[in-house]
């Protein structure tokens, strides 16, 4: 490779001296990337690779497997454009993207393919950008030879050397923004051997978002400096928003299909816990190296700039969701994903819920001496409250001040700050039919929890809602349901601490 | 030989080449036409030039070889980015400027791309909002045709490390926001008036905010002064290694005009970079 490269310096060199001479022909050279050294003198034997322009695609779907046998010289034309889009319902953010999603473009090659690669810089972007590929054996992955002004493209070559699953990101400074805008992607690098065939296949990143406003807050949000430096994500999220592969928009499979999942972090901070509730991994390939599986996996650990290959059976019909098993990531800041299987139930392997019967624990049993006296100064207490005028005295507008502030340190999780809940997972409160016709049994569901199937507004969620008795106090009980009972359209009156209390106390 | 060496060499010979070209030919002194200061008619602030008084400029990056703080000597610079107004005064007292005329060597082919026509800026570049895509040929020939220059880097960030209402900028959460709120937003198709831009505590405007600008020396920002085999764009900029040797990692918004300005060439434009002016204070008030 040394002499064709001397070759092409004498013959740049010389051209550039005549050229110093001659303006027409400097005029050619006067546009470009800087420190362009023209296109590479390929060997005979490369030129002769049949020449395919690479299939794209943006996430959760992967280009079709290679099914040549032999070496290609493959063009990727990447673009880089800087787009507002939805980073949560009502919440805004100026995607940094390589061809308009987050995460970028699936690119897919063989081992052993010459890539011609080329970025394009939109004229509407602000910044310079570059991409740095894992899969690149070369300095900076690429990133000094694709550095690019806005409205300007960069050329570069390099050959697959290994196979693997490889990030991609912009290397341009300050890295932790371009990538905490949404600047990363997956290139997969296909072993000669191929990839043993599957059912299908899916394209999901995780990475997090360090937006001034906190999680849920609305409006257009601007990066915040001092959280990505403090490593301070409001959000971590799968392709790039909350809610990217939930309700219609989750990845499917059949009863019995095997799925392959590539899965990398793009960061550029936080790294995964990767893990499907409620499937086992058949096969992980770690760190997507594509040698030898581990099988059998529960949850499997992905660093930030790396990736995983995940293989597994789908043995049964239902909702399996994909988190980061770090779950307030998944809880709190939108790591959560879904994948719905379609097909006959399979009760050997799964059998759904038997039976729900009553267990009382260590209650003390009714009608003991004890359980007597509990009563009894129970009734007290609560005609102390009732005769105290500045308990009785809340208004209802104190009340639904502070069930927000309960409803945002806890509820809004599930039930979304604006009360709309999620799809199929998290019943909505915002006009709920289902909550508004029994307030005794709102009361009762946000003490006991509530397991099962229940019909919102038409629609049958069966989700699990865990017990708050030991979490909330009565007040604080009664102030939630009259914020959330007066609140998104809602009308209702307010709920009292001892009418909580009574529930509390009821006995099965 | 070394190819990288070489090519090396061969570039150093031909940028001083073309250099003396550029910079000696009658061709290029002519192109300052000495044209006086331009007033804006339909300008809600005049363009004045505000006094930024002496100081010290600390370099984002430097090697152990170079100084810690660069001084800054007293200067004048434009209270606002030359806006399309001006320019299209610049243009119309010298046609070698004008988008159908110039040079490729001198601009590329996106200048003054968002202008009706040669001599009409039209309904995407308002009178008074900033000039874009003018390549820094254009911009330099223009500070010259009114007797003024461009700000250097160092001059340029010492006035822009300033915040609304002190000289240091570093910790104000004002200046910062709206600085961090400007860079989330796309570039705007068409750009805003200058005057929409707060002045800062020097009293100059839209030093962020408003649009990118080109200074002087923009293609020494990553130059490290050490001649390795790698050029300084792979060593100091890129991925983790564009922290290294860097004095504050925590200002993003410095590396991002860095980054910038180190993907440019002289003759590039692009869609939201413009400039202003600056000039030297008088032989008789610069003792220093």
């Amino acid at each position: 490779m040394k002499n064709p490269r001397l070759l092409t310096a004498f013959t740049v060199a010389s051209l550039a001296l005549v050229a110093t001479f001659a303006t027409t022909v400097l005029l050619h050279a006067a546009e470009g990337p800087s420190d362009a050294k023209g296109p590479v003198v390929l060997p005979p034997e490369v030129l002769a690779l049949p020449v395919e322009q690479a299939i794209l695609t943006s996430p959760p779907h992967v280009p079709p497997p290679i099914s040549r046998k032999y070496s290609a010289r493959v063009v990727i034309n990447l673009e880089v454009r800087e787009v507002v889009g939805r980073l949560a319902d009502g919440v805004e953010y100026t995607f940094w993207t390589y061809g308009g999603n987050v995460p970028g473009s699936f690119l897919r090659i063989r081992e052993g393919d010459v890539v011609e690669f080329h970025l394009n810089n939109h004229p509407s972007s602000k910044l310079p950008h570059n991409i740095d590929l894992h899969a690149v054996t070369g300095p900076g992955g690429g990133a000094a030879s694709t550095f690019t002004a806005p409205g300007h493209s960069s050329q570069f070559t390099f050959q697959a050397l290994n196979p693997g699953l490889f990030v991609y990101h912009c290397a341009t400074a300050p890295v932790p923004m371009h990538i905490g805008n949404g600047m990363y992607g997956l290139i997969l690098v296909e072993p000669k051997e191929g990839l043993p065939p599957v059912d299908k296949e899916y394209y999901v990143m995780q990475g997090e978002f360090y937006t001034t406003g906190k999680y849920g807050e609305e409006g257009l949000q601007s990066f915040d400096m001092a959280k990505a430096i403090d490593e301070r994500p409001p959000y971590i999220v799968f392709n790039g928003s909350v809610g990217s592969l939930v309700g219609d928009k989750a990845i499917t499979a059949k009863v019995g299909e095997t799925v392959r999942l590539y899965f990398g972090v793009g960061g550029p901070n936080i790294t995964s816990s990767f893990h499907i509730i409620g499937e086992i991994f058949d096969k992980v390939y770690p760190e997507a190296g594509l040698s030898l599986p581990n099988r059998n996996v529960q949850t499997t650990l992905v660093p930030s700039g790396g990736a995983t290959v995940v293989e597994f059976k789908v043995d049964v019909p239902g909702t399996f969701i994909l988190v980061d098993h770090s779950l307030t990531r998944a809880f709190n800041k939108g790591a959560l994903g879904m994948m719905k299987v379609e097909g006959p139930a399979n009760r050997v392997v799964y059998s759904g819920k038997e039976i729900d019967a009553v267990y009382l624990g260590a209650q003390a049993e009714a009608g003991s001496d004890s359980s007597k006296r509990e009563a009894e100064l129970k009734s007290q207490i609560a005609d102390a409250t009732k005769a105290n005028p500045l308990i009785a005295g809340l208004t209802k507008e104190m009340q639904v001040e502070k069930g927000k502030q309960v409803y945002m340190g806890l509820c809004f999780a599930c039930h979304q700050p604006d009360g709309k809940g999620l799809p199929m997972a998290f019943p909505p409160l915002a006009g709920s039919d289902y909550m508004l016709a029994d307030r005794d049994r709102a009361v009762r569901i946000v003490l006991k929890g509530l397991t099962g199937p229940v019909t919102v507004n038409g629609a049958t969620i069966n989700s699990v809602m865990p017990p708050q008795e030991a979490v909330l106090t009565d007040a604080q009980i009664a102030d939630v349901l009259t914020y959330v009972f007066n609140t998104w359209g809602n009308k209702g009156d307010a709920f009292t601490s001892s009418q909580v209390k009574s529930i509390r106390n009821e006995t099965h | 030989m070394n190819t990288a060496l070489f090519i090396r060499l061969c570039a150093i010979a031909l940028c001083s080449l073309s250099g003396a070209m550029l910079f000696s030919t009658p061709l290029t002194e002519s192109s300052a036409t000495l044209i006086p200061p331009i007033k804006n008619p339909e300008s809600k602030i005049e363009n004045r030039t505000v006094l930024i008084p002496s100081g010290a400029y600390v370099p984002l990056q430097r090697t152990l070889k170079e100084p810690a703080q660069i001084p800054v000597a007293a200067f004048f610079l434009a209270e606002c980015p030359v806006t399309n107004a001006e320019f299209l005064a610049f243009v119309t007292a010298n046609p070698k400027w004008q988008r159908s005329q110039v040079s490729r060597l001198f601009a590329d082919s996106s200048y003054l791309e968002n202008w009706t026509s040669d001599l009409v800026p039209g309904p995407s570049a308002p009178p008074n909002a900033p000039v874009v895509r003018v390549s820094w040929f254009a911009a330099r020939a223009y500070a010259r045709s009114i007797g003024q220059r461009l700000p250097t880097i160092a001059e340029w960030e010492f006035a822009a490390s300033a915040g609304y209402t002190s000289a240091d900028g570093k910790n104000d959460e004002a200046l910062n926001r709206d600085l961090y709120a400007w860079l989330a937003r796309p570039v705007p198709a068409i750009q805003a008036d200058t005057a929409s831009a707060k002045p800062n505590f020097y009293g100059v405007r839209g030093m962020h905010g408003l649009v990118w600008e080109w200074v002087d020396d923009f293609n020494t920002a990553m130059v490290t002064g050490e001649s390795r085999a790698d050029s300084g764009l792979d060593r100091d900029l890129f991925c983790g290694a564009g922290s290294v040797g860097a004095k504050d990692t925590t200002d993003y918004a410095a590396f991002m005009r860095q980054a910038l300005r180190s993907s440019l060439k002289a003759n590039n434009t692009t869609t939201a970079l413009g400039f202003r002016c600056a000039q030297n204070l008088p032989d008789h008030l610069s003792l220093r």
